[in-house]
């Protein structure tokens, strides 16, 4: 058997409606078609008073599941794309954010977001929100990079008592496979080492994480050993497990998807700044989109997002310093 | 003195048309004494930040409230103190909202307007106009989908927050999904400063209900009796099943957008017509005209609910304020999921 990142989806899904009927599954498209992308595929035959179709309204969307996770159920609302949560962006950061610390009622709603850049996709369904929404209090936001994450840490972001930014990421959607679901797994809130290394560590999470892994494996070519550590989870960040990294291979380059001002990496920069600084050989590197819209053509695109290719060069200045 | 949520459903139940007209106009009455209070403790400098005040709109709000039964879902706006002391409210949480206390229902994290008990149906608003609407939604789509059934959800909103995507994108969902949802719009003529004609073209705020494919009806918002019959007409059609109901009443702002605002750009022939009556003062006209009160008793009352109020603010003076020190830094109930910083940094 095999399983995609993209059924991996459908699956924890599947169980969270199985296993707890306070879960339902509310947004455009999800309900007899399932999905734009599929991820709610025969959700709604077998679940038909969960699984059903919502306007185009992502404002009343949010806020409809803000209304009915205080009343007791467990929704999970899906964008069709991340780039359209901003319409949903105030009862995101302001209702269901806020929720718990103005009343002690708890808020638990999961928001998916199909999230990150594919060929031909083009500014507006493309975009990487991870660090728009970690800014705000009062949202956990996860990005899984693998198959057995996006199963686990979905049913585990449902299980939650707060809202959730479930960050998927829409390029790992097909051509990412495990050979089974995962039976155990890493808690939100730790980092994966993905793989072990001394010279240096790479930091980064969704999609970049298998950049950063064929970085590794360029550079291992050429004689180095690369850490990977996949944060997973971008809020909670496990700034344990990057320092830990950091105290073994003395250098950090941070990759991420998302635009250059601010967000996870400069964040992340500035926990080893200014937490592990003595433990830096060198200026730490960030690595990240171009500060552009995301572009349509997928030449332009290809080297608009950091790839396995500007990581490497970047990683052998680095390593070189 | 002021009506718990099980009184409150004994009273629509039982009780005659003339009893529910008073126990609204004491909700009323309390509202707007409740509300001169808190003018006086602004102007002396006692609340911290705004305060927001539904002087001219207790009828209708107060109507709202006395139209729900228990296990109904409230959510008022800014101008609602009349409804929220009719759906329950005790002054003392009302004031210690505005002064900060951290034995208030939002523990001093959040003041005046915001304030609420989500496990009792009353739903604190936020500040953004419109976002009430999906919540109560969500609240009505979560008791049907566990079989409740006969909750009814009322919420109001203003002629300028009718201007807003949230208002739009919640009356039409509530609209597909066919919700037992009653929304006030309260046209109050101006939003701020900003009046009607600047806000929509369209002739009567009423008809929006036709393109929402809900009913609509239009109302007096300073008759207490009209604003009863009619709002509570429209909670019984929601109750039974019929979609939502938008009420459009109409009336006038009887203070300025806030205390700090002297409202001089309100137009006196607005004030002067039909729209600028006191629906206090009709109210209590009409209950000495029909005899259901007299002069004695409405100034006894008055002066009971002033005893209470004042009495209240007493109590809630002493309470103390929140320790920033001890105040618990963290947003998530999920305490092993927050950030480090949460705790040590503050
Ligand atoms: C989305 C949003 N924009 C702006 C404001 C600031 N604001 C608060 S009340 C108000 C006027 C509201 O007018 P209306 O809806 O007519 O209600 P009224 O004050 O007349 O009761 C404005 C602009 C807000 N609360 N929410
Ligand atoms: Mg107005």
């Amino acid at each position: 058997m095999s399983i995609t990142y993209l059924e991996a989806i459908r699956e924890a899904q599947a169980k969270a409606l199985a296993d707890d009927s306070r879960v339902f599954i509310y947004g455009q498209d999800v309900g007899p078609f399932g999905g734009a992308f599929k991820a709610t595929k025969n959700l709604a035959k077998e679940f038909p008073e969960r699984v059903w179709d919502s306007p185009i309204s992502e404002d009343a969307m949010v806020g409809m599941a803000v209304g009915a996770a205080i009343d007791g159920m467990r929704p999970i609302i899906e964008m069709q794309f991340a780039d359209f949560s901003t319409v949903g962006f105030n009862q995101i950061v302001n209702q269901a954010g806020a929720f718990y610390w103005r009343t002690g009622v708890r808020c638990p709603i999961t928001i998916r977001l199909p999230s990150g850049g594919t060929p031909g996709s083009g500014p507006f369904h493309s975009q990487c929100m991870e660090g728009v929404y970690a800014y705000y209090p009062g949202l956990v936001v996860v990005t899984p990079a693998t198959v057995e994450d996006a199963y686990s840490m979905l049913v585990e972001s449902v299980a939650l008592d707060d809202p959730v930014i479930f960050c998927e990421h829409k390029y790992l959607y097909y051509h990412l496979k495990a050979d089974a679901l995962p039976s155990e797994a890493l808690p939100i809130g730790k980092a994966r080492l993905t793989r072990a290394g001394r010279d240096m560590t790479i930091v980064s999470y969704g999609a970049m994480v298998h950049e950063a892994i064929a970085t590794a494996e360029t550079l291992q070519g050429e004689g180095w050993e690369i850490e990977v550590v996949d944060l997973r989870s971008v809020k909670p960040l496990d700034t344990d497990a990057v320092m830990a990294s950091v105290a073994r291979t003395g250098k950090l380059l941070c990759a991420g998807e998302a635009w250059p001002w601010g967000g996870v990496t400069a964040e992340v920069i500035t926990r080893v700044a200014t937490e592990g600084f003595a433990l830096l050989d060198a200026p730490p590197v960030r690595l990240n989109a171009k500060d552009t819209p995301v572009p349509y053509h997928p030449k332009l695109w290809s080297v608009h997002r950091p790839t396995s290719e500007t990581m490497a060069a970047a990683a052998r200045n680095l390593l070189r310093s | 003195m002021v009506e718990t949520a099980e009184s409150r459903t004994a009273e629509m139940q039982g009780r005659s048309w003339k009893d529910r007209v008073l126990q609204a106009f004491r909700s009323m009455m309390m509202a707007r004494t409740f509300e001169e209070k808190l003018t006086s403790l602004y102007r002396g400098g006692k609340i911290q930040g705004g305060v927001y005040l539904g002087r001219g709109q207790e009828a209708l709000s107060a109507a709202l409230a006395h139209s729900l039964r228990d296990g109904d879902v409230f959510a008022p706006l800014i101008r609602d103190t009349g409804g929220r002391i009719g759906f329950g409210e005790d002054v003392k949480d009302a004031l210690r909202t505005y002064l900060g206390s951290p034995l208030g229902p939002m523990r001093a994290r959040d003041g005046n307007v915001h304030r609420g008990n989500p496990k009792r149906g009353y739903l604190p608003m936020m500040s953004h106009l419109g976002s009430m609407i999906p919540v109560v939604n969500g609240v009505l789509v979560a008791r049907r989908m566990r079989g409740i059934n006969g909750t009814v959800g009322a919420t109001t909103i203003g002629d300028g927050g009718t201007s807003t995507g949230a208002f739009h994108e919640g009356l039409n969902q509530a609209a597909v999904e066919k919700l037992p949802l009653v929304l006030v719009v309260v046209n109050n003529q101006y939003a701020y400063s900003t009046p009607t004609s600047r806000q929509f073209a369209c002739a009567d705020l009423v008809d929006k209900a036709v393109g929402y494919g809900v009913d609509g009806r239009s109302l007096d918002g300073t008759n207490l009796e009209k604003c009863l019959e009619v709002l509570g007409d429209a909670t019984e059609r929601a109750r039974e099943g019929h979609g939502p109901q938008l009420v459009v009443a109409s009336l006038l702002r009887l203070c300025g957008h806030g205390e700090h605002d002297d409202a001089h750009y309100v137009d006196p022939q607005l004030k002067a017509s039909p729209l600028g009556r006191d629906c206090l003062e009709v109210a209590e006209s009409a209950l000495l005209e029909k005899g259901w009160s007299d002069a004695v008793s409405l100034e006894r009352w008055r002066e009971e609910m002033r005893e209470h109020v004042e009495s209240a603010i007493a109590t809630v003076q002493r309470e103390p304020s929140p320790d920033p020190y001890r105040e618990d830094w963290t947003a998530l109930a999920s305490r092993h999921l927050c950030e480090p910083y949460s705790e040590s940094e503050g």
